[in-house]
């Protein structure tokens, strides 16, 4: 995205922009410090895999120095497990950002996730015997 | 539909993590327009997913960068939606994004799917000869789900199996997106597809 286009740039003839339009006042990577790529761990978070809140969080202090992204992700983890993918849409930011404000959560200890199945053991038959039924009942 | 809490909180394996809870990928794909986005809202509770990417090669080539040095990420739309069923078990799918240029995106999308549902349309079939290839290459199970528009003629699951060339056992199925029992039925198609093609994979990996 082009800079300009947020505000700061030189005035548009003929017109404002307002509120959406302007584009977002905070630039998605700017809530990472700029960082595109979860900490030293560099793990890359599937969009499926589910993160859960750890059972021996650190205290509240600490919870305290968090920012307000990490504490509406960590709010939303606490609601229900939820998928990447589903903390992004609700939180309403871009999965890259997610990914590495997650990436602060799991090196802090306040979440854990789970990988999900690789494709070699992909579910035995029983599995997927309950996925059909559960589709037929839905 | 009611999101249930997944029961595998206490069970951490210490490392921080979590095995015990499921969740399964299913991918929608075909052309623009053919329906991706009304099928997974008749069978989930459909939500916007944004992603943040950095343009591929491809990408570059296609969008007009000049005079805009600064952009290297573009903002990807995908529709997803979860089907919970039940406590630690969840399917979740994911619409593709139809333009080549973010085939970037379908990479990390097919990484570990169970499978996917080719949406075709008769009157634009070559649109989804794009998501065949691609499934079909990776050996990815797909269904192909023919999306019976109103006005369309309609055609017999072996015509379009042979107008697509479909390798021999490729489900065909002829479907309404915007109907729940169909969009089901079509899902129902693919998991027992997937089901056949990975117990076949064990046979000839042991024979």
């Amino acid at each position: 995205m082009n800079e300009d286009s947020t505000g700061g740039g030189p005035a548009v003839p003929g017109g404002q922009w307002y509120d959406a339009d302007a584009g977002p006042l905070v630039r998605p990577y700017a809530m990472t410090g700029g960082r595109t790529r979860p900490g030293p761990s560099n793990v890359r978070f599937d969009l499926i895999a589910l993160v859960v809140v750890d059972d021996d969080p650190p205290g509240a202090a600490e919870e305290g120095l968090l920012g307000p992204e990490h504490r509406s992700l960590l709010a939303l983890c606490r609601a229900e497990t939820q998928s990447v993918a589903e903390l992004a849409a609700d939180a309403d930011l871009p999965v890259g950002v997610v990914r590495v404000l997650l990436g602060d959560l799991l090196e802090s200890g306040f979440v854990r996730v789970s990988r999900p199945v690789p494709p070699a053991q992909l579910p035995d038959e029983r599995i997927l015997r309950e996925v059909i039924d559960g589709l037929r009942a839905l | 539909m009611a999101y249930e809490r997944s029961e595998s909180t206490g069970t951490g394996a210490g490392d921080g993590v979590d095995t015990t809870a499921l969740a399964l990928k299913i991918l929608v794909a075909g052309g623009f327009g053919v329906g991706k986005t009304t099928l997974v809202g008749s069978v989930s509770e459909i939500r916007p997913l944004r992603t943040e990417e950095r343009l591929s090669r491809a990408g570059e080539l296609v969008d007009d960068t000049g005079g805009v040095d600064q952009k290297t990420t573009t903002t990807v739309a995908m529709d997803f939606g979860r089907i919970t069923i039940r406590s630690g078990l969840s399917l979740y799918l994911f619409g593709t994004p139809g333009q080549d240029r973010f085939w970037f995106l379908w990479d990390e999308l097919s990484q570990g799917a169970l499978g996917a549902v080719v949406l075709a349309d008769t009157r634009r079939l070559e649109d989804c000869f794009p998501a065949v290839d691609y499934f079909e290459h990776r050996k990815i199970p797909f269904v192909v789900a023919v999306n019976c528009f109103t006005g369309a003629r309609t055609y017999g699951a072996h015509e379009v199996s042979r107008a697509l060339d479909l390798d021999r056992g490729t489900p065909v199925v002829l479907c309404d997106a915007r109907d729940r029992d169909s969009g089901k039925e079509v899902l129902i198609r693919l998991v027992e597809y997937a089901g056949r093609m990975h117990t076949a994979r064990l046979l000839d990996s042991v024979g």
